[in-house]
């Protein structure tokens, strides 16, 4: 008996030494450019499409010589959208991978869960999360892409204002994105004349929501309806938005502005209007506009790779992979503080996101003409300008 | 006779913790460690209760979740102080779990699996909704944990707050199991109608037992909270208690070092998987598979009496 | 007012019945073997991926659904062969854990197999909505419905009529004595695996034009299935369809009058309440326990 336990005692302590033995040779001299993203999970039609851009675009700078004369290590883990995940990934990026800078964090809960630890060790961060609060006040070391949130209600609002709509009512995904969209549009509908005179929430992966609907189908003055949220549920809601023969106008949030929204919403998603970068629309916009070729190209590389649609989503990665690799270009180094100052410094990159001019103050540097209204007409997404 | 072997253990689990740090290399390993030694804290107490009292209970993410958020918010609302709001934590757990109790332990296998999982579910939906209280999805922060003017700063640091919990956690767990309430627990797992046919309250060692292991669950919520930068309402659901049972039973049902086996195990096991990338979850699934197909007791019960056998 | 009533119950009815063809598959296994199939959920994600990437392959609808049917009962002969059946004897914990490995191996699978993005099928007579007194219905509902009233008759007749299936009741009732009266109950097992990877696949295939599907379907359709099977009574297929209907409604009537982000809290208090007061469930045997 006495033999067993201390026998037990012993697995349990090599159990726990596994762990101390393996450990990665460093580099000389390459580019460790680290990321986490939520690969699997809820969040993976944002994390999916982030790490094919990743790889394919490290591989091509590598197969062109690298940048700065280094070739470019990537490093990825799949956090699968769970914030704790997120911070192991990135303490061992930046403990043990010792990666020069990061481009990862595919939701506003992965990249929260991050920025105090490249605060800390400072170290670049350039982030794909949707929520203001990523960037906002300014951190010294962390930067983000993708359009916020607030700039997407923004657009809608005064989009609805132009139309005479001053009274709607929301209906939103009770899940990270649909809440933060949810309590950005609170915070800026009246900047807009606009009162919320309905305010319904469904849970992820839901099968129905015609009860919420009709709720606000039921309520007096309701002049439009505006939806937040991401992945199979806006084509669920806009699917019984029709069957309970609703007519208001439907908006989205830049969420949907995927061709897989239209494939899976089918005739239901048609008339519905919602915020999109230029790269969902790239095709229309006209010649003359700045964002044209970058947009087409990136389109054409990607669908070409993975016979897929291109989504905003995998822009994100591509832009902070380009601002990113720029400012090493023009640091002409890897040292971390003098890549953080370049990527402050980018002014007038053109990416799939629009034009970004960063700024001490500024760690995204959008603004919202790089937002055009889309709507959906016969299948596509058609520019409304 | 128990009781010195398990003292034993308990002072060779020290020495492990204490000699362990010369073999992690930076922090990212000591942040392995120390969310091993969170969950193995955790898995401590379950096993108490599925392990030794036999009840199953698929909510023990929601008691971890209410100990974390309790600090969170007394924390950064109200100023508490870290041991205080910890302290608060445990107690609220602690009567609801008591409450809660009698009404659950009635119901016997599944229908108590279904019961507690109702109630994980409903604490995770809360902390999501009520979020001008809780942060809603995106979670909160519980700030730094500071003592009489001590603030923890790095993870060598929380490496011994924790180390040093688990020893405490383990030597409560085994203090229980050698008491005689322990021994009535031993008996309520082979058969409660005979245990009762003897004289056994089972039903008072259930609710004790039960109360235990949830008070356990929200004082590693409650500094784990302090540990992340962010705590989010997924601490609280339903995967992170299937997590917890899924350690128990790995490692162990009945055996304190199976549940610390089990939590490390499957805590770093992940971290390893990272180099297959996409195939990550398949072999995953498959280990688990594999283990509890080859080793139905257990990792540790059944390694244990391999070893025992070869050596007698 | 009675309208947006008979939408509620129209929803209700809808994603209960979803529930219900969850929460079917969960009771027959049970029945067998006690154990409860965490990888239940997967069955019904197979159901519907499968006749996905079929139909994108063009094969037709109908041969489509069959061979989904059959692939995803071969997972289940294959999940209970190669992983339930080796460690029959380990307690109902183990086994429990098993199928919770096995549910992330499917989906790990999944994922690389197929992909992670959402798909569809086409309703299967069309997207025109009925309307009833000012409510709205989709005909899909109604095979959903329609299909779960199919299933529980024809579980009825195979229970009752088939000698496979006394087979199997018997075994539910009494392991030991069954296999003293010649029952095979190693067979039992199987069968029961494959009848019920069988259920879910239909239950996903039918549900796919209502809610889309993915690799990771089968989690929260699980859960649900799950609870709609244990608020029944566990290993009463009646039980579970109530059970579902009760689960959906609740959460469609909570979202309509109450708070929608309540609405599933809502479910899993009416179940709590339930199982306090009846603890196994509305229609389950209370069993006595053996000394």
């Amino acid at each position: 008996m006495r033999g067993k336990t201390l026998l037990t005692a012993l697995a349990a302590g090599a159990a726990l030494g596994v762990f101390g033995l393996a450990g990665p040779a460093p580099a000389a001299e390459t580019i460790k450019l680290g990321s986490y993203l939520s690969v699997t999970g809820p969040a993976s039609f944002l994390g999916a499409p982030e790490k094919k851009v990743l790889e394919h675009y490290v591989e091509q700078f590598n197969k062109a010589g690298g940048v700065a004369g280094r070739k470019i290590e990537l490093i990825i883990y799949d956090d699968g959208g769970a914030p704790d995940k997120a911070t192991s990934f990135a303490k061992r990026l930046i403990e043990n991978d010792k990666v020069d800078l990061i481009v990862g964090g595919s939701t506003t809960a992965t990249t929260m869960a991050a920025v105090p630890l490249v605060e800390a060790a400072g170290v670049p961060f350039l982030n794909l999360a949707g929520a203001v609060i990523a960037v906002e006040p300014a951190k010294k070391w962390v930067f983000k892409t993708p359009h916020t949130d607030r700039m997407a209600a923004e657009k809608v609002f005064a989009d609805m204002k132009k139309r005479g709509i001053t009274r709607i009512a929301m209906i939103s995904e009770n899940a990270g994105f649909g809440k933060s969209g949810h309590d950005q549009s609170l915070l800026v509908m009246a900047n807009y004349g606009i009162q919320l005179v309905a305010d319904e929430t469904y849970a992820p992966r839901d099968p129905d929501v015609t009860a919420q609907l009709t709720k606000i189908k039921n309520t007096a003055g309701v002049q439009a309806v505006f939806n937040w949220s991401f992945g199979q549920s806006p084509a669920i809601v806009a699917k019984n938005y029709r069957q309970l023969g609703i007519t208001l106008p439907l908006y989205m949030s830049h969420g949907v502005s995927s061709k897989e929204f239209i494939t899976l919403a089918g005739a239901a998603a048609e008339g519905i209007r919602l915020p999109a970068a230029g790269i969902v629309v790239a095709d229309q916009l006209p010649a003359t506009d700045i964002q044209k070729n970058v947009a087409m190209d990136f389109k054409k590389t990607y669908e070409g790779k993975y016979k897929e649609e291109v989504s905003s989503f995998g822009g994100h990665a591509y832009d902070a992979l380009m601002i990113a690799l720029a400012a090493i270009q023009r640091a002409n180094s890897i040292d971390k503080g003098k890549v953080r100052d370049e990527i402050e410094k980018t002014k007038g990159y053109v990416g799939t996101g629009g034009t970004v001019n960063m700024s001490p103050t500024d760690h995204m540097g959008l603004d919202l003409t790089s937002f055009h209204m889309v709507d959906v007409k016969n299948g596509n997404f058609v520019l409304n300008n | 006779m128990f009781r010195n072997e398990r003292m034993i253990g308990l002072a060779v689990l020290a020495v492990i913790i204490a000699i362990l740090p010369q073999f992690l290399p930076n922090n990212y390993y000591y942040d392995v460690a120390i969310q091993a030694g969170f969950n193995a804290i955790v898995c401590v107490g379950l096993n108490l209760l599925i392990g030794y009292a036999g009840q199953i209970s698929l909510g023990h993410a929601g008691f971890f979740g209410l100990g974390a958020y309790a600090s969170a918010i007394l924390c950064t609302r109200y100023g508490w102080p870290p041991i205080l709001a910890l302290l608060a934590g445990a107690l609220v757990v602690g009567v609801l779990a008591f409450v809660l109790a009698r009404p659950i332990l009635k119901l016997k296998g599944h229908y108590l699996a279904m019961a507690t999982l109702g109630i994980g579910i409903i604490i995770s939906i809360v902390l999501n909704t009520e979020a001008q209280i809780t942060g809603g999805p995106d979670g909160i922060s519980a700030g730094p944990f500071s003592i009489g003017g001590y603030t923890i700063k790095t993870e060598q640091t929380w490496y011994w707050v924790v180390g040093g919990t688990l020893l405490v956690a383990i030597w409560l767990a085994n203090n229980l199991v050698d008491s005689p309430v322990g021994r009535a627990l031993r008996a309520v797992n082979g058969s409660e109608v005979g245990a009762e046919v003897v004289g056994v309250d089972t039903a008072r060692y259930k609710v004790l037992v039960f109360v235990v292991s949830a008070v356990f669950a929200s004082v590693a919520g409650s500094l784990f909270a302090h540990y992340l930068p962010q705590i989010t309402p997924a601490k609280a659901d339903f995967f992170k208690s299937i997590e917890f049972v899924t350690m128990v039973v790995f490692g162990g049902m009945a055996s304190t070092f199976g549940s610390l086996v089990g939590a490390v195990f499957l805590s770093a096991l992940p971290q390893v998987l990272t180099v297959f990338e996409d195939y990550e979850a398949m072999i995953l699934g498959a280990i688990m598979m594999g283990t509890m197909i080859f080793m139905p007791r257990g990792l540790v019960p059944t390694l244990g009496s391999l070893l025992v056998r070869r050596r007698g | 007012m009675l309208a947006s009533f008979l939408q509620f119950v129209f929803s209700g009815i809808t994603v209960g019945s979803i529930y219900a063809l969850c929460g079917l598959g969960f009771s027959i296994i049970f029945n067998a073997s006690h154990v409860i199939n965490f990888a239940q959920g997967e069955f019904i994600m197979i159901g519907g991926m499968a006749t996905v990437s079929l139909v994108a392959l063009g094969v037709p609808l109908p041969v489509a659904i069959l061979l989904a049917i059959l692939a995803t009962m071969l997972v289940g002969f294959a999940l209970e062969k190669f992983a339930v059946e080796p460690a029959r004897k380990a307690s109902v914990t183990t086994l429990i854990i098993i199928t919770i490995g096995a549910s992330i191996f499917l989906r790990g699978i999944a994922q690389e197999l197929w992909d992670k993005n959402f798909h569809k099928l086409p309703p299967f007579s069309g997207d025109q909505p009925f309307l009833i007194a000012g409510a709205s219905l989709m005909p899909q509902s109604l095979w959903v419905i329609g299909v779960t009233v199919v299933v529980i008759v024809g579980l009825g007749w195979f229970f009752n009529r088939t000698l496979e299936g006394k087979a199997m009741l018997a075994t539910s009732f009494n392991t030991l004595a069954a296999q003293l009266v010649g029952v095979n109950t190693k067979k039992v097992l199987l069968m029961s695996f494959g009848l019920s990877a069988m259920l879910g696949a239909i239950g996903g295939i039918v549900i796919t034009p209502i809610t889309f599907t993915n690799y990771e379907t089968g989690i929260m359709l699980g859960l649900k299935g799950f609870s709609a099977a244990v608020l029944g009574g566990l290993g009463n297929g009646m039980g579970a369809v109530v059970g579902g209907l009760i689960v959906g409604i609740a959460e469609a009537m909570a979202a309509g009058y109450f708070s929608s982000a309540y609405k599933d809290a809502v479910a899993f208090i009416i179940i709590l309440f339930v199982l306090f007061f009846m603890p196994s469930g509305l229609f389950g045997k209370s069993g006595t326990e053996r000394v």
